[in-house]
């Protein structure tokens, strides 16, 4: 399967970098390329919970084809969220299934930002995904 | 001149720990690059305790108060020294005033359930706003259950219990006071003689949390006064599992039973059961010995260190602690840490941003809410990084923090 194209650059963008330094400010660069949600779309029925910082997410499937939107008030979850959204938006329900996350934050040099003591939400994040597509 | 020379020598090297190498635990996080500035969420334990737990296992378990056995007879008699131990380190009446407990959550459920017979609906129990959820969610419950009041001291603004205040609000509903001895958020004593005196005048049982005081002064109950104290081993040097629970004699005769099984139990046919009083009426089940033991070594190898050089040592540490934050711009300390702590956030910063780039240089600092929701709430912060000492850290462990929150800002901010 081949990978979404805005993967495909995150992939690049994150492979090149090397340290903490350089990974945070792609993140953060990442981050500021979410589309912002309205005030009216950060609302109760959007908020993930179980995130330290307060994250929305919202899916929509055009033509068997998800895309998610998101939002934090956190920088660094707004570039994990970015990153994230350019793995899975545009897949089908089909292919949303094969993906495996862990794996692509591990191509990232994200891996550690999943693991389960994180309380940065991410884990979460991904819960709602599944069940919002399901 | 030789004298001040020396003085100001010493004055200019970074705070060095004397205790740094009783504690295995340094060496392995210095290994891997990690500085560990978290004590207030758990110590790390001395080699005494660790050796403690193993010659345990090592030497044969057994369980306690049951046998009559050697290897029995052997682990009751170790496990009822360390309560005796405790006594005396809480400067306690008697050993029978000690009860161990899972940890100070559980002590204070204990209370919260052991003395639920003691209120009519309408009472009042009386907390203060910076309470740790765990002496504020058992009371929160009693007082649905029964359909008490719970009444809630508010704080000034510099983060202590506002006392006029407290004078009105302390009334003569109020059945018990619940209150931590040092704040986990704030790092400040709370003024238990006035409180403790306040709730005494209506008549009320009196609770002190030092699950943080306890490890930072050594608490004096005869001195103290209250019916109730409690703390939890693994903050203090010891093993986690283990939780301590004193009560005034007198108190404790109110005390019932709130778990059963094992032996607690005095006379018991299939219908009917008898309970044994305090301590052992309040240890269902098997206790955790082995943790008993550990905490008996801490405690041991606590008490063999000179006092004031550890409570100098804490202090100087965190009079640079303090310092270094007040001097960096955009940092915002929540109240006026006094000791062991401090809490901040950045202006502009979001809290989980900071914590993960801390992380990412081997900075191990809590970040979050520390457990005390509603306080955070109250102060109109959605999370604050923790700071916070335990004696084993240096001048070093705080050079670290203070690069790497540098870094952290100049990437954030």
């Amino acid at each position: 399967m081949s990978l979404p194209q805005a993967a495909e650059q995150a992939l690049a963008a994150f492979s090149a970098a090397s340290g903490w330094e350089a990974r945070a400010r792609l993140l953060m660069q990442w981050g500021e390329r979410l589309e912002p949600l309205t005030a009216g779309q950060c609302c109760e029925q959007n908020l993930v919970s179980g995130c330290e910082s307060q994250v929305w997410l919202l899916a929509e499937q055009h033509q068997q084809h998800w895309q998610f939107r998101a939002a934090s008030e956190a920088r660094l979850l707004r570039g994990l969220l970015a990153v994230l959204l350019a793995r899975v938006n545009g897949l089908s329900n089909a292919e949303l299934a094969k993906v495996d996350l862990l794996d692509w934050f591990t191509q990232l040099g994200l891996a550690r930002q999943l693991s389960p003591s994180r309380s940065n939400g991410l884990q979460a994040v991904l819960r709602r995904m599944q069940a919002l597509t399901q | 001149m030789l004298f001040i020379l020396e003085r100001s020598t010493r004055i200019a090297m970074p705070l060095h720990s004397p205790w740094r190498s009783d504690f295995p635990a340094l060496a392995a996080f210095a290994s891997e690059g990690q500085t560990y500035l978290d004590s207030a969420a758990t110590a790390q334990k001395p080699q005494a305790m660790i050796a403690a737990l193993s010659d345990y296992y090592q030497g044969g378990a057994a369980n306690v108060h049951r046998a009559q056995h050697l290897p029995g007879e052997r682990a009751t008699r170790a496990f009822e020294r360390v309560r005796e131990q405790l006594a005396s380190w809480l400067n306690a009446a008697s050993c029978e005033q000690i009860i161990f407990t899972r940890g100070s959550t559980e002590a204070v459920n204990l209370l919260a359930y052991g003395l639920e017979q003691e209120f009519q609906a309408g009472d009042e129990i009386v907390i203060s706003a910076l309470e740790h959820h765990a002496n504020l969610l058992p009371w929160q419950q009693l007082a649905q259950r029964r359909g008490l009041k719970l009444v809630v001291l508010p704080l000034d603004a510099s983060g202590d219990i506002d006392l006029t205040t407290a004078q009105q609000l302390i009334g003569p509903r109020c059945r018990l006071l619940a209150i931590s001895q040092l704040s986990n958020v704030l790092g400040r004593w709370l003024p238990l003689t006035e409180l403790l005196a306040l709730a005494k005048s209506q008549g009320a049982l009196t609770v002190v949390d030092g699950a943080q005081g306890a490890v930072h002064s050594q608490p004096d109950m005869q001195a103290l006064g209250c019916d109730f104290y409690l703390f939890s081993s693994h903050k203090l040097y010891g093993p986690d599992g283990v939780g301590v629970l004193y009560g005034r004699t007198e108190a404790l005769q109110r005390l019932r039973p709130w778990q059963f099984g094992g032996e607690m139990v005095q006379t018991c046919d299939y219908q009917q059961a008898s309970f044994r009083p305090a301590p052992l009426g309040f240890e269902a089940g098997t206790p955790p010995i082995a943790a008993v033991l550990g905490l008996g070594a801490s405690l041991g190898y606590l008490r063999s260190l000179d006092a004031i050089a550890v409570a100098a040592h804490e202090a100087a540490l965190h009079r640079q602690l303090f310092s270094g934050l007040q001097a960096r711009s955009g940092i915002q300390l929540l109240g006026t840490p006094e000791v062991a702590l401090a809490c901040f956030t950045v202006a502009g910063v979001h809290h989980s941003d900071l914590a993960q780039l801390l992380t990412e240089q081997g900075i191990a600092v809590r970040a979050g809410q520390h457990c005390a929701m509603p306080l955070l709430a109250s102060l109109g912060v959605s999370g604050a990084l923790r700071v916070s000492l335990g004696l084993y850290n240096d001048g070093q462990d705080l050079a670290q923090f203070f690069s790497a929150l540098d870094q952290a800002l100049e990437l954030l901010q």
